[in-house]
């Protein structure tokens, strides 16, 4: 285990960030904790707080395991990450302004135009629209892991609708029902003030002849895996939970149907993919969409958050460039690192990626949640040599990473306490300003030895605390 | 509101007082049935439930011409075939609960949430665990929790309004139902029907109905095919009678229309109603045929449903 940073212990004395919590710990009986678990079990049943697996019958509403130990961060080590976190949403806003105007970074040889105009995700249908502030990524969730002290890397950037952050809020709700003395006792940087920064950043893109600006979230329905959240987001910001069927458009403007009548929306926050937004521009059997919304869109009428073709800044491909965005529209250098990265598609990266397998770790260029990726340390060699299969068949589809040593958490397993790997997803606000709420959701490999820390694989989740100093 | 949630929140009331008039219906079945020998057999009591609940096509293509209670209970509880039975009810009001999770308040999510997993507990027990009686009362019990939840936790709003008025066009609706299993122990007949059998299965009546004592507080202790007609139709103070359910429709509608500024079609369907019943006499309604007035009264009450959905649920431009 020592080739991995363990939050925790450094050898074997405690950090500071967890001094407090190991003490509570150590006085807290087994069977109290046991029974605690339960509890929080029960309450996130009862509060309706699942989420659906795809691709597996039976039981769609499944409780991701949740632990009660929560993951820490002290005030210094927060407020770096939250530097180059926000570094980064600004940096991938500006090239995704840049890619749908002048595309100047291509132009500049830095990002190769096959990368951007062949990608499945860039959207011909925006090119030149102006959006409020210039801002196409509205909620920007960065993927990171921790490897030391100082190292933190990003595994990925998630620019057009990152899931997850009501499990920040409600993991906190549950932590501090159950445990209110641990909240006494440590200065725990308060989270729930993100939905109404949220609601403010939706506010600050409005179109401009929006006098109180009227906010919906699009959901595709009760049927979604992440529907729940969707309900918890417009409940906490106190706007209208839509489907593609409540709203309409009629001339220039998009209306909701309403009790007393037709009603103009300003903002649309859609938690709906582009393909599905709008039938008459993309595909035609949608109908989870509105008719003509993009008509009104590109006439300014409506803002749509995420943009429509935000997705080309996240793309596994693009990643590899995001420290050369930073540098070349910040004129900053990075302050988060990017893993290593071998893409495929170049025929000497290939050649590397097939020699070391085993190593490695190959990913599906547009693919997310984990699914179809091979971890090349856990694998057999029957998988390693279907898997080398798939990569020769399509070489553009993959991408690969060295294996990284993602640090350990205390978490509670059967044994009692032991040290889990974990990664973690902040989610920063970008608007007229740049917000980024002190916390995020840690994701927890709850298998020994596993990196996959993805829910849909059977990863958990921690509460992550930022301590004031 | 959105016209999709006022929708979703009417549904839903709807659904939950459907459950618990299935269970209503069951319990009259299961009383009915521990009763001597009634002359035309149990059996027959069995289907008059089925035909009241609305749903005797679905049975008898399942199980055939033949009704037998065990068949009966499974059709009228769990069967999800059945879009009326309890199980389906309770399922459809949590469903159409989750759509609109922000119209609602805890408690109310709470209240319907409970009872869709406690049911698919019940679900999973061996049926000889599962005694129709506690069935009854843990569908009636869940029903009241939510009815109580949301009493109790609502903003007086127009969700509140569309709530109560989809629970009282059912609740019209599933009294009306409920008098016509039995509407011709009601009718003035010759010496034939009447005696100790008739008496019971009044009784058995106004229980379901949870109308027993409250019927002795208003008439007194003597039954009257007339008397209980009265209390079941037209007596605003039986919270379960047909003119009752049309005045808090009618009070509903009128909130909605001063907050929404204007009334609608529905309006005037729904005071045309309660107007009628106002005026009516026991006299009136036996004299039309209980039956055939029944039946009048689930078409225009099942109209005045629709005009609702035209005038709110639907949201056209």
């Amino acid at each position: 285990m020592s080739a991995f940073f363990n939050e925790m212990y450094d050898g074997d004395v405690v950090r500071s960030a967890y001094a407090s919590l190991t003490e509570w710990v150590d006085r807290t009986p087994p069977e109290t904790l046991e029974r605690k678990k339960l509890d929080a079990e029960a309450l996130f049943r009862r509060i309706g707080i699942t989420f659906a697996v795809y691709g597996e019958g039976g039981d769609t509403e499944r409780l991701i395991p949740f632990d009660m130990m929560p993951r820490v961060f002290t005030e210094a080590e927060w407020r770096k990450l939250e530097r180059g976190v926000k570094q980064r949403a600004r940096a991938l806003n500006a090239f995704l302004f840049d890619v749908y105007h002048r595309a100047e970074i291509i132009k500049a040889g830095i990002v190769p135009a096959d990368l951007v105009y062949r990608n499945e995700a860039f959207e011909q249908a925006v090119v030149g629209i102006d959006p409020p502030g210039g801002v196409y990524s509205h909620i920007v969730g960065i993927d990171l892991v921790r490897t030391g002290p100082d190292e933190f890397f990003v595994l990925e950037d998630n620019c057009r609708t990152p899931s997850g952050v009501s499990y920040m809020l409600e993991n906190r709700e549950i932590m501090m029902r159950m445990f209110p003395e641990l909240f006494r006792s440590a200065r725990i940087a308060p989270v729930d003030n993100y939905p109404e920064l949220l609601r403010r950043t939706l506010e600050s893109v409005a179109p401009a002849d929006a006098d109180v600006p009227i906010s919906v979230l699009l959901s595709p329905g009760s049927f979604n895996s992440a529907y729940y959240e969707h309900s918890f987001l417009a409940d906490q910001m106190g706007i209208e939970l839509v489907e593609g069927q409540d709203l309409f458009v009629q001339g220039d403007f998009v209306y909701m149907r309403t009790t007393e009548g037709p009603r103009r929306v300003h903002v649309i926050y859609r938690r709906i993919d582009d393909a599905f937004l709008d039938p008459l521009c993309f595909r035609p059997d949608s109908m989870l969409g509105v008719p003509g919304l993009m008509n009104v869109y590109r006439s300014g009428g409506v803002t749509i958050a995420s943009a429509p073709g935000s997705g080309v800044a996240d793309d596994k491909a693009i990643y590899t460039f995001v420290p050369e965005m930073i540098r070349f529209y910040l004129g900053e250098q990075p302050i988060l690192k990017n893993v290593q990265t071998w893409k495929c598609a170049d025929p000497s990266d290939c050649g590397h990626v097939l020699d070391n397998l085993k190593d490695l770790v190959v990913k599906e260029v547009h693919g997310s949640g984990g699914y179809g990726m091979l971890v090349g340390p856990k694998s057999t060699k029957e998988e390693i040599s279907a898997y080398a299969e798939r990569i020769k068949a399509a070489p553009h589809d993959f991408i690969a990473q060295p294996t990284l040593a993602l640090s350990t958490c205390p978490t509670f397993v059967d044994a009692g306490i032991a040290p889990r790997h974990v990664d973690l997803r902040p989610y920063c606000l970008v608007g007229k300003e740049v917000h980024l709420c002190p916390g995020g959701l840690t994701r927890v490999a709850m298998t020994e030895g596993s990196l996959v820390v993805n829910s849909s694989q059977g990863g958990g989740v921690k509460d992550t605390w930022v301590l004031a100093d | 509101m959105l016209s999709r949630t006022a929708e979703s929140l009417y549904w839903l009331a709807r659904q939950m007082e459907r459950a618990e008039t299935m269970a209503r219906l069951l319990e009259v079945g299961y009383r009915m049935a521990l009763m001597p020998s009634a002359g035309e057999g149990n059996r027959s009591d069995w289907a008059s439930l089925v035909v009241a609940a609305g749903s005797s096509e679905g049975f008898k293509a399942k199980f055939g011409k033949e009704f037998h209670q065990r068949d009966v209970e499974s059709w009228m509880f769990f069967d999800r075939e059945n879009g009326s039975s309890v199980m389906s009810c309770v399922e459809a009001a949590r469903q159409n609960g989750r759509a609109v999770r922000t119209a609602l308040t805890t408690e109310m999510w709470d209240a319907l949430n409970g009872a869709y997993l406690e049911l698919r507990e019940i679900e999973r027990r061996p049926r000889s665990e599962a005694l129709l009686p506690e069935l009854c009362d843990w569908t009636k019990r869940q029903s009241a929790l939510f009815r109580g939840a949301t009493e109790g936790t609502h903003l007086r709003n127009d969700g509140y309004d569309f709530l109560n008025v989809g629970a009282f066009v059912e609740r019209g609706d599933n009294t009306a139902r409920l008098l016509d299993v039995k509407y011709y122990v009601l009718l003035p007949r010759s010496d034939g029907v009447g005696g100790s059998i008739d008496s019971y299965q009044w009784t058995t009546l106004l229980r379901a109905l949870s109308a027993f004592r409250s019927f002795h507080w208003s008439y007194g202790s003597a039954y009257t095919p007339r008397k209980i007609a009265h209390f079941l139709i037209l007596n605003r103070a039986a919270p379960r009678s047909l003119l009752h359910c049309l005045a808090e429709v009618n009070f509903h509608l009128d909130r909605l229309a001063r907050s929404y500024g204007s009334p609608t079609i529905a309006h005037d369907r729904a005071r045309r109603m309660l107007a009628e019943l106002a005026e009516a006499e026991v006299e009136d309604i036996i004299d039309e045929g209980l039956h055939e007035f029944i039946g009048r009264f689930v078409r225009e009450n099942a109209a005045l449903g629709q005009d609702v959905a035209d005038a709110y649920l639907f949201g056209a431009p």
